[in-house]
This record gives C-alpha cells, structure tokens and sequence, in this order.
C-alpha cells in the first residue's frame, strides 16, 4: 500500500498544490483513503493530517471508509424521481441486501445517493465505478447486481448499447447519449479543428483578439452572464510572471448537462477556445476543471489533446506564431457543487476545500496559484472560435440585442424529447415547451434550483440576460406534479447537502427554511409562515458567495409565482402552529424507562 | 389604572435568568410600585390567581411538565418574553439533542462513572413524574412567544429597560452595545 500512495505522490511531483489529484488516485486505486495514506500525504507534502483529512471529508467521492469494490452512486435529482427512482432504489437495496449510505458486509457492493449527475434526458441514472448506466430499470438493477456477484467486468455490466455520437468512440464507450437535437453555430459541424489557431491567429495581434471579443458583446455562458471580452481585458492587464486559463467544466446545477454534450462532440472546439483565450491573455497554461461525474470521459479528452498536439493546435509554436505556446491539462473535482463557483474552483485547483474566497481580489488579478487568471464556461470556449473564425459583428446578428449568440438549453422533465437544444438567445418560453413537446405544463424551472420556477402567466418571457437569465438548465413540470413536495424540497435538500458550511447564513437557513417548508406541506403551517419564509429568506443575501446567496430561492420563487400552492395547505383558523405533539414527544422516552405515558394529573 | 401584572417560571433552566433580575437591585422596589406579582418563584404564587399581562419564561421544554407548565403561561398572560438563551434556543439542555434518550437516560442512570448507588439499574418511572421530551424545545417551538430577550442571562439594565419599556410603553432603548454580533 505504501509504495503505491508514494508512487501516486510522486506522480505529482509531491506537489500540495496537487491534493485533488493524489486523492481521487488513492480513492480509487483502493476504494477509500486510509489513516495510514493520510499520514503518508501529511509527511511528503509537508501538510498537517488534518489539513488532508478536511479535503476529504469536504467532497462527496472521497471517503476514509471502504466505499465496496462497486461503489453505486444513484442520482437523487428531482427528474430522477419522476422517471422512477424510488422503484430502482428499491431494487438496488432489496437486491444488494442493505441500504443506501451503507455498504455490505463482504464489502462488495456500497449503495449511496449523489446530487445530479448531468443525466436530466436520460434518468435514473447512477454512476458504478465511474460508469455512467443511464436509463435504468427494476431489471437492470438486478441483472447489474447479479452480474457483480458473479464477479464479472465493469464492462461486461454494461452490456447495454452504447449512446449516440461520439459516444461510441473506442475510447469512451458509454452508454450515455447526448441527444442532440437542435444545432447552432457551436454544434454545427461546420467547423474544422485548427482553422483559427492556424490561420486565424498569426494575421491578428492579441489585442485584437479581444477587440473582436468585446466587439461581440459575448457574455459568459456558466450563468453569470460577465462580459467576456472585459474579463480577457483585465487578465491580460492585470501583472503576474504566469497567466492561466481555466475551463470551468464543473456543470453542478441540477438540468443542466450541455456541458457534458459539447464536450463529447466538441472537444477540439472547447480546447481551440482556450488556446485562443491563452493567445489573448499571454498564458500558457491552460485547466480543465472537470466535474467527477464526468470521469468516464477522462480518457476520451486525453487522446482528443494528444491529437491537438500532434496537429500542432496546442503545444509550442502553434500556428508557427513565435512565442504561442499552450498546453492544457485536465484537473478532477470530486463531487462538490459550490466548486462551479470560480474562487472555490480556484481553491480547489490548489488542492484545498471548496470554500468561495472573498472578493476583490477577483481572479483576473489574482487566481490560480495568485496569477492572472481568466475562468470561463465550456459554452464560451467554444463560443469565442467561432466568434475569431466569422467575426464579432457577423456573432452580434445572432440573439437579441442584450444577449447576442446562441446559447445551448439543457432540457428535461416532462416533455417528449428531452436533450440539447442550441437556440439564438430572445427565445421565449412558450416556443420552447412547443420545440420539445411539452403539453400540459405546470411550471418551468428555469437555470436550476438557483433559478426561477415560472408558471404559465409568465410563458411568454424570453431567455436572456435581461429578461430570463439561465445558464442552460430548463426542467419541465407537468400538471401532474406536487411543485411543493416533489420539486421544491428536492431542491432545498440539495442546497442543504451542497453548501460548504463557510458563511453561517447558508449554513443554516436551508435548513429553516426546508423544515418550515415540511410543516406546512405536513398542514401545519399557518399564514405567519409564510411572511417569515419570505422575510428570512433575505438573509441568505449576506452570504459569501452565488450558492448561498440562491439557496433559498426554491422557496422564495416558489412563494412568489406559486403563492396558492402555499395559501392551500396552510390552517385558516389559526393564529399559530409550531406543529408540536406532545404524545408522540413522549413516547421513546416513556417505552425506555417502561412506563405508560398519562397527561391527566399535572 | 391598575398595576400591570407579571408572572415569571423557570423551565428547562438553571435560574440564572432570575438571578439575573434579582440583579436589578434596589430597583426591584421600584418594580414592586410598578407592577404586581403573580404566579413567580419570587412570591411563590403556586398557580394563576388572576389574568396576567406579563409572563417571563426562563429555560427551555425538556419535559411534559414543562410543556404545560408554559401552555398555561400562553393562556393565562397578554404577552410572553422568551428569557436568555435556553428559553430562546434550548440553550445547555438541547446538548442532549443529538443524542438518543435511551443513550442519555442510561448514562445518567446505569452507565454512567458517577452511577454507584443504582446497583439495581432502576430507571426513574413512577407515574408522578414529568415524562421527558424526545428533545429539548425553545419556547417558541410550543407557543406563540411575543418578545425574546438574549443572554446567558441577559443583563438586568437589558431586563429593566425592557420590563419599563413595556409597562409605559416607550420605544426600548437599543444602543449598538446591546445589539451588536459579539
């Protein structure tokens, strides 16, 4: 055991700043991270154990406990109930023998829940040992378990086809499908690796680059909408013996998985658009920083970058423009949804727990490692190609005028044909319900849980900055749903399990905020909850960063665009409520000391 | 007009916020003029005798009798002030809130180093005794409470200022001092 950990660290160059890396290695090469490897990493890195340990516990994939020689992890988002979770949770723990959360005793086979996985278009889904097994049923579980027990190959389980596109390349194999079903200027296939960096790029200087990036009036995809033409500004600006260029590949809000779709079909787009971005700013390096769900995808992007390199499109020379040196790398997460935020992105980069700096300083001055660096979405990678190869004033005919360009939705839920849908920016909600074939809608989550959930009256508003800003999520609700019970609470589990624990606020308030939310749909609930829903949700205003700031946002949306929903379960008749029941408070400790509880004589 | 009525109980507490008012010193002769006493360890009034404007609860529920010791505060007084830390929060007591009663109640009576006594490992379950709560509840988990005074114990200026505020119905007074994080 201890000549693999050192061989992993060493791998490393026994670099602290490498953490994320040597663990993931370590959780996988055995399953979890044992006391013995903590103290191994403690030593060589020259940290404390703690500072090792608090990275682990910190992230959803790394464990100090044995995980099972098959670890399922069975996405828990709010579409993979409506496509049936509860009956494969069933099958999974009737079949495996325990529960989730727990593994069993012959240490095969552990059973745990995971936040969304990118699988929206194709759920339940779950991830065994980085395999992504879409589109599961009560029969598959079982045969996937039995097939463990025999001892067969992760392949073998999936013996199932493999998806469409590029999703049956040799080397990723996967049973995904990305689903594309309407393309724009980034999906298109009329794009030939290399033309920008190889044609483009040695006719224009850097400055020029970003002239015509601002000229495009591009805003960034992830969801925040920055300028991104500003953003490359102030980089190359900004002083610093390195530049880096960071793709944010750490698509966490649940719905969205476009990212997980350009990635697969786009790869050179995505990698061409970080080397322009590393033209623009005078980097050289440049990161993906790719979520662990997609895992599976680690081999496929490597040989993709190791043929960009041998084509010359990354490496040294590119496009024989003396001095234009890129290369990327691919850095893992390890399942944390506040790491899509970019300062806690950073700081896990850099080996460290997920926890949102405090801005200024913003990361264009100092970023990775304290150098300039610019972080961007995927989507705005791929973006910026085009925008080089055609021109920022041929991009600005695209969109409205605000949002100019296309933006790539993540659809799913109650529709006909859930998938990726690549539309010009002023879309507007109603035309989109009628591309996917939505009928009898209730209610449309729009840019995830941090979103708005809309309701009819409001289906005539378009997608754009500044009218419906979304970073890709749609989920779609049928007439059929309990919006409280099914949607809302989903989703205030996830801000309550996803938040990092740092600000007091977030920490705290979800967790209010879901308890009061269960009184009332348990009928408890009286009008004054509903003020102080609204009123404390305010509070979240105070925290540090975007993930705190929207966690209340469920309810918040919810209560403001669904206020009936709400005005229907709470008691008319009451002033006040708390929901307590003194009889069942009673009872554990009543049956314990062995006596018969009896309210008559106080 | 007739003098304002206060009644006072310690729950779930460890009569620190009393002594906390008792710190008000000379001035509780002030308060006698001002108010009169009901149901309150201070006079020892057992039980309600009248309706009461004010009730003061100390400490939080950790059990029945504690629950309907405070229901009938809620039905017998106007207003009800939520006094110092465990009334508002649970305060000490709720430590025990992640832990299962049966691990506490072994621990205090069979498990526990300082158990030498109990060599028969009776556990107290005589029919006269308050039955205790699965947790440890704040006061306003079980009845409406209309102000909330923190402290562990809150100042006696804060409870003071606060008692007159409320009989002459001034704004209190709340200086940065008093309301600031820490």
């Amino acid at each position: 055991m201890e000549n693999i950990v050192k061989q992993i660290i060493d791998k490393y160059g026994s670099d602290s700043n490498r953490l994320m890396d040597i663990l993931i290695d370590i959780q996988e090469e055995f399953g979890y991270i044992s006391r013995k490897a903590i103290e191994l990493m403690a030593l060589t890195l020259g940290i404390s154990q703690v500072d090792v340990e608090q990275v682990i516990t910190f992230y959803h994939f790394l464990s100090v406990k044995p995980r099972g020689k098959y670890a399922i992890y069975l996405n828990n988002s709010v579409v993979s109930y409506m496509f049936g979770r509860q009956a494969i949770k069933e099958a999974f723990e009737k079949e495996v023998g325990t529960t989730f959360g727990k593994v069993t005793d012959d240490g095969l086979i552990g059973l745990f829940d995971t936040a969304c996985i990118g699988m929206n278009d194709q759920e339940p889904a779950a991830i065994i040992n980085n395999k992504v097994f879409t589109r599961l049923t009560p029969y598959r579980v079982r045969e996937i378990v039995r097939h463990m027990r025999e001892g067969r190959e992760l392949e073998e389980l999936s013996n199932e086809s493999y998806g469409d596109g590029k999703n049956q390349h040799p080397e990723l194999k996967a049973m995904v499908s990305s689903n594309i079903r309407r393309k724009g200027m980034i999906l298109s296939d009329d794009y030939k690796t290399g033309k920008v960096v190889q044609s483009i790029l040695p006719e224009m200087s850097p400055e020029a680059v970003i002239a015509e990036i601002k000229h495009s009036h591009i805003r960034g995809r992830g969801g925040a909408g920055f300028p991104t033409g500003f953003k490359w500004e102030f980089c190359r600006r900004a002083k610093g013996e390195k530049h880096y260029v960071v793709c944010n590949a750490d698509e966490g809000e649940p719905g969205t998985f476009k990212d997980r779709v350009i990635l697969t079909e786009k790869p050179e787009l995505v990698f061409e658009g970080m080397a322009v971005a590393g033209y623009a700013i005078g980097g050289e390096e440049g990161i993906l920083y790719l979520r662990y769900e997609y895992r599976y995808m680690k081999d496929y992007l490597e040989s993709v970058l190791d043929k960009m390199r041998e084509q010359n499109f990354l490496g040294s020379k590119i496009g024989e423009i003396e001095g234009f040196d890129f290369d990327i790398r691919i850095q893992f997460g390890a399942g944390a949804y506040v790491c899509g935020e970019e300062s806690a992105l950073l700081e896990s980069l850099e080996g460290k727990r997920g926890e949102p700096r405090d801005k200024p300083p913003f990361p264009v001055e100092k970023g990775y490692l304290n150098f300039p660096t610019i972080i961007n979405n995927v989507e705005t990678f791929a973006t910026a190609v085009r925008i080089i190869e055609k021109g920022g004033e041929w991009f600005t005919q695209f969109g409205t005028e605000d949002s100019t360009g296309t933006k790539i939705l993540s659809i799913s839920g109650d529709c006909m044909f859930p998938g990726v849908y690549e539309v010009n920016w002023g879309f507007n909600v109603e035309d989109m319900l009628d591309m996917v074939g939505a009928y009898d809608v209730q209610a449309v989550q729009v840019g995830g849980p941090s979103g708005t959930l809309i309701a009819k009256d409001e289906f005539h508003r378009t997608l754009g900055y500044s009218d419906l800003s979304t970073g890709g999520s749609m989920i779609i609700f049928g007439k059929q749903r309990n919006l409280l019970k099914e949607v809302v609470l989903n989703f205030m589990e996830f801000f309550i399990d996803e938040s990092c624990g740092s600000c007091s606020t977030c920490r705290n308030m979800p967790q209010v905020m879901h308890n009061k939310l269960l009184k009332i749909i348990n009928g408890k609930g009286v009008k004054k909850d509903l003020t102080d829903l609204k009123e404390w949700g305010k509070i979240l205003l105070a925290s540090r960063c975007g993930l705190g700031q929207t966690a209340g946002n469920p309810i918040i949306s919810s209560l403001k665009n669904f206020h009936h929903l709400y005005e229907d379960l709470i008691q008319k008749d009451k002033e006040f409520d708390e929901g307590f029941d003194l009889t069942a408070s009673v009872k554990e400790s009543c049956k314990f000391v062995g006596r018969v509880p009896n309210f008559n004589h106080h | 007009m007739s003098k304002p009525i206060l009644a006072t109980t310690s729950l779930a507490g460890c009569f620190g916020c009393h002594m906390s008012i008792l710190d008000i010193d000379e001035r509780i002769l002030t308060l006698i003029e001002l108010v009169e006493f009901n149901k309150s360890p201070v006079d020892d009034i057992k039980t309600f005798t009248k309706p009461v404007d004010i009730g003061i609860i100390e400490g939080g529920c950790c059990n029945s009798e504690n629950v309907e010791v405070l229901r009938s505060f809620r039905k017998n007084c106007k207003i009800l002030i939520s006094l110092g830390e465990c009334a508002i929060m649970g305060g000490l007591p709720a430590l025990r809130n992640g832990i299962p009663i049966e691990e506490c109640l072994h621990e205090a009576y069979i498990g526990g180093p300082t158990v030498q006594l109990n060599t028969d490992h009776i556990l107290p379950n005589d029919d006269e005794l308050p039955m205790l709560l699965d947790r440890v509840y704040p006061c306003h988990e079980i009845v409406k409470i209309d102000y909330f005074l923190p402290g562990c114990p809150p100042r006696a200026d804060l409870i003071w200022d606060a008692l007159v505020a409320l009989i002459t119905g001034d704004p209190l007074k709340l200086p940065y001092e008093v309301v600031k994080f820490d």
